[in-house]
């Protein structure tokens, strides 16, 4: 009884919490990856050159608005590097002593500069469709990095007879398929700082990356916070059983 | 069987002569008379206590940095997560600790209605407790709505509206409950001053459930009473230690959502900033109201006179408040399934029934998920209101043991003591 109790409560739990998380989309394949897994990590070379991407590819149309410069440190920058990339951005600052607004240098604690000033302005800028924020994506869609890595490398040809819309694309991972998003990456078409060579599947590796730690850049301290925690509480449960045996001991 | 403690520390004396809380608590929590043949699943109420308290713990340091404001709300959150020191870690175990409040309770409840522990003389302990469930579910509901993301929104106008199927009274309960037109920031404000309420009247709730119970005792696995010294143990220490040891595998359960699956059982749309304008493709509830939801979409018809969206309104609360009369829907007179040949299988089947609805809750509803969760809906109802006080005339229980010591210490006895028991606990 205590047995079948037990195993019907983990039923309930998997058979509830699974269904509800499959809702929808298309079957995703599924990757490996540097941050997955109870010791999981994010990959710092693959961030940096996802932040290459981002830059020189995402960053016209995607804003990042929950990232700060400063927080380009996390990725293996110094301090100094982080100044210096935060340094060619352009930033609005004030009003000043004569109720000037002005702009200035963004400096670390500026958060990432966006594209567009508004909503508006970037629908006006892509033909109606409006490029999402990416800084919570990883987390924002069922599948997460795995479902981004999909979209990214997914664009093909459409099948003959689709009736595609004015400005879509096809992709074969986007719900509905027609995306208004071209595809945003191709073979090397990105020269790496680092002189690794831009595949796409390259490219769409490092993005994703980049963007999962976006999504979540406290994990790695999640994670080993939880490895301390979990050895603490088995520890401890352990000591607790032996006491209750003892306890009970003269009851059995 | 209790005695009055002689306090030796005089400061102690002087108190408890003027205010007798500590001999209270060594009355209720020291001496108190336990079964001696309470298996693991008696360890719930106690976790179900732990995990209210780390839920205010946690939910008072959230409100600390969060911003009740349509345009701050959602950033807020994100801020918690990202720049406050160990907010992630308070967020994640708030997110989940309401998670682990429904596990932990509806297993709970469910050890209650396999070992009869709703019947006499317990029945207001076993109503506090639907109270509670519902209290719970008010917060868990407001709670959800506060990150302001697409589920928090569309959640909480789905929910809201249901309200409006009421009669004459509908649309003025929504119009409260928005405290305007639609969901907006008047909504969200009265959502988090109820949100931070609400846990405080549980704590009530809860302190009432736990002096009934130690009016009436625990019952057990045996589902008789306790006749006297030999069938009990003082709470202290066998209870403290083996409510400790359960304490230990829950802390290691729920640690393991914390930090190794945060996001599991929530939902991606939520890292998603409410947007009026957008509705997401499948609006669907956290995961424990899934049994409830599914039964609130499984009426597509009118019944009679009464509309398809009110039936099914009255069906979702109904689903709860049935277990109001449980204690006397049920006409069986011993209490435990153990000695239950039948009910012991109409009991799975009842779980299965409710896991059902669950999965059901979570799919759109339309074709054969529909279908059955209607069959899964009347099959609830028919329990309670068919199979309980049919099956409590009809079915022959087994022989009960003389006392609780008897099975536990093995001593003889034997099935003609045991039936000899049956027929007294029957008169
Ligand atoms: C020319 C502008 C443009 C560029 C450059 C661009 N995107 Fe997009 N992106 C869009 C638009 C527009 C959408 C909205 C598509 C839609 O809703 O149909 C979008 C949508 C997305 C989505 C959301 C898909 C979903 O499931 O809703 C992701 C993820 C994304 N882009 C990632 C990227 C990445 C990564 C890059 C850089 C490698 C990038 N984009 C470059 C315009 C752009
Ligand atoms: C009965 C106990 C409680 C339950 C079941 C509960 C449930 C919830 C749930 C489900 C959420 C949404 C989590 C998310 O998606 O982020 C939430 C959020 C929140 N709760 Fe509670 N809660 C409880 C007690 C409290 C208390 C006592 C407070 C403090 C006053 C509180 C303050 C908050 C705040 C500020 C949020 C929003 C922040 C966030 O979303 O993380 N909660 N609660």
């Amino acid at each position: 009884m205590r047995k079948a109790m037990m195993s019907a409560a983990a039923a309930v739990l998997m058979a509830l919490s699974g269904s509800a998380l499959a809702a929808g989309g298309v079957e995703v394949p599924e990757r490996e990856w540097s941050f997955e897994g109870v010791f999981g990590t994010y990959d710092r070379a693959s961030m940096q050159r996802g932040l290459q991407i981002y830059k020189e590819s995402c960053s016209g149309c995607h804003s990042l608005n929950l990232i700060y410069f400063r927080n380009l440190t996390d990725l293996g920058y110094t301090e100094a590097q982080a100044k210096a990339f935060a340094a060619e951005y352009e930033v609005q600052d004030g009003p000043n002593d004569e109720g000037e607004m002005y702009t200035r240098a963004a400096i670390p604690s500026d958060r990432f500069v966006k594209p567009f000033p508004n909503d508006n302005a970037a629908r006006a800028g892509n033909n109606g469709a409006l490029p999402p924020d990416l800084s919570l994506m990883v987390e924002a869609r069922p599948g997460g990095a795995n479902y981004l890595y999909a979209l990214l490398t997914g664009y093909a040809d459409a099948p003959a007879g689709t009736d595609m819309m004015e400005g879509m694309n096809y992709n074969n991972y986007f719900p509905g398929h027609q995306i208004a998003m071209a595809p945003p990456l191709s073979e090397d078409g990105i020269e790496y700082e680092d002189g690794t060579k831009a595949t796409v599947a390259q490219q769409a590796e490092d993005i994703v990356t980049f963007l999962a730690w976006a999504s979540e850049p406290n994990m790695e301290a999640r994670k080993k916070m939880g490895i301390k925690v979990m050895i603490f509480l088995i520890v401890l449960t352990g000591i607790l059983i032996a006491v209750k045996k003892r306890v009970w001991a003269d009851v059995h | 069987m209790s005695t009055a403690p002689q306090w030796k520390n005089p400061v102690v004396r002087w108190v408890d002569e003027r205010l007798p809380i500590f001999t209270y608590m060594d009355h209720e929590y020291n001496q108190f008379p336990m079964p001696r043949n309470l298996n693991y699943f008696w360890n719930f109420g106690a976790l179900a206590s732990i995990v209210l308290v780390v839920m205010i713990v946690t939910g008072i340091m959230l409100a600390m940095q969060y911003t009740p404001h349509v345009d701050h709300a959602f950033n807020s959150v994100e801020r918690i997560m990202r720049d406050v020191n160990y907010g992630w870690l308070i967020r994640y175990i708030h997110m989940n600790g309401a998670s682990m409040f429904f596990i932990v309770v509806f297993i709970h409840m469910f050890r209650g209605l396999y070992y009869g522990s709703y019947k006499a003389p317990r029945e207001l302990l076993w109503m506090l407790g639907v109270v509670i469930l519902l209290l719970m579910m008010a917060t868990a509901f407001m709670g959800y709505v506060l990150p302001w993301g697409q589920m928090s929104y569309w959640g909480a106008t789905v929910i809201t509206n249901l309200f409006s199927a009421i009669p004459l009274v509908g649309e003025w309960i929504v119009t409260l409950l928005w405290g305007g037109f639609a969901v907006d920031n008047a909504t969200l404000n009265r959502f988090f001053a109820l949100h931070y309420l609400l846990p405080f009247v549980l704590v009530g709730v809860v302190g009432a459930h736990v002096v009934s119970l130690h009016i009436t005792k625990s019952n057990n696995p045996d589902g008789i009473e306790m006749k006297g010294p030999q069938d009990s143990v003082p709470f202290h220490p066998y209870f403290t230690a083996k409510d400790s040891v359960g304490m230990g595998f829950f802390l290691i359960f729920f640690a393991f959502f914390v930090f190794f699956a945060p996001n599991y059982l929530g939902h991606p749309d939520n890292y998603i900033e409410a947007n009026a304008l957008v509705t997401p493709a499948h609006i669907v509830p956290e995961w424990y109201f899934l049994p409830f939801y599914a039964i609130l979409r499984s009426i597509t018809f009118d019944v009679l006179f009464i509309p398809a969206k009110l039936m099914g309104v009255i069906l979702m609360f109904g689903s709860i408040l049935i277990l109001f009369i449980l204690p006397w829907l049920d006409t069986a007179r011993v209490r435990s399934a153990k000695y239950r040949p039948i009910y012991k299988y109409v009991f799975w089947v009842f779980l299965i029934d409710c896991i059902v609805l669950g999965w059901v809750g979570a799919q759109p509803a339309e074709g054969t998920a529909l279908i059955i969760g209607q069959i899964g809906t009347f099959y609830y109802f028919i329990h309670f209101l068919v199979v309980m006080p049919v099956l409590g005339k009809i079915e022959t229980p087994l022989p009960l043991p003389a006392s609780i010591a008897e099975p536990v210490t093995g001593g003889g006895g034997g099935a003609s003591a045991g039936a000899a028991a049956a027929k007294m606990e029957k008169s």
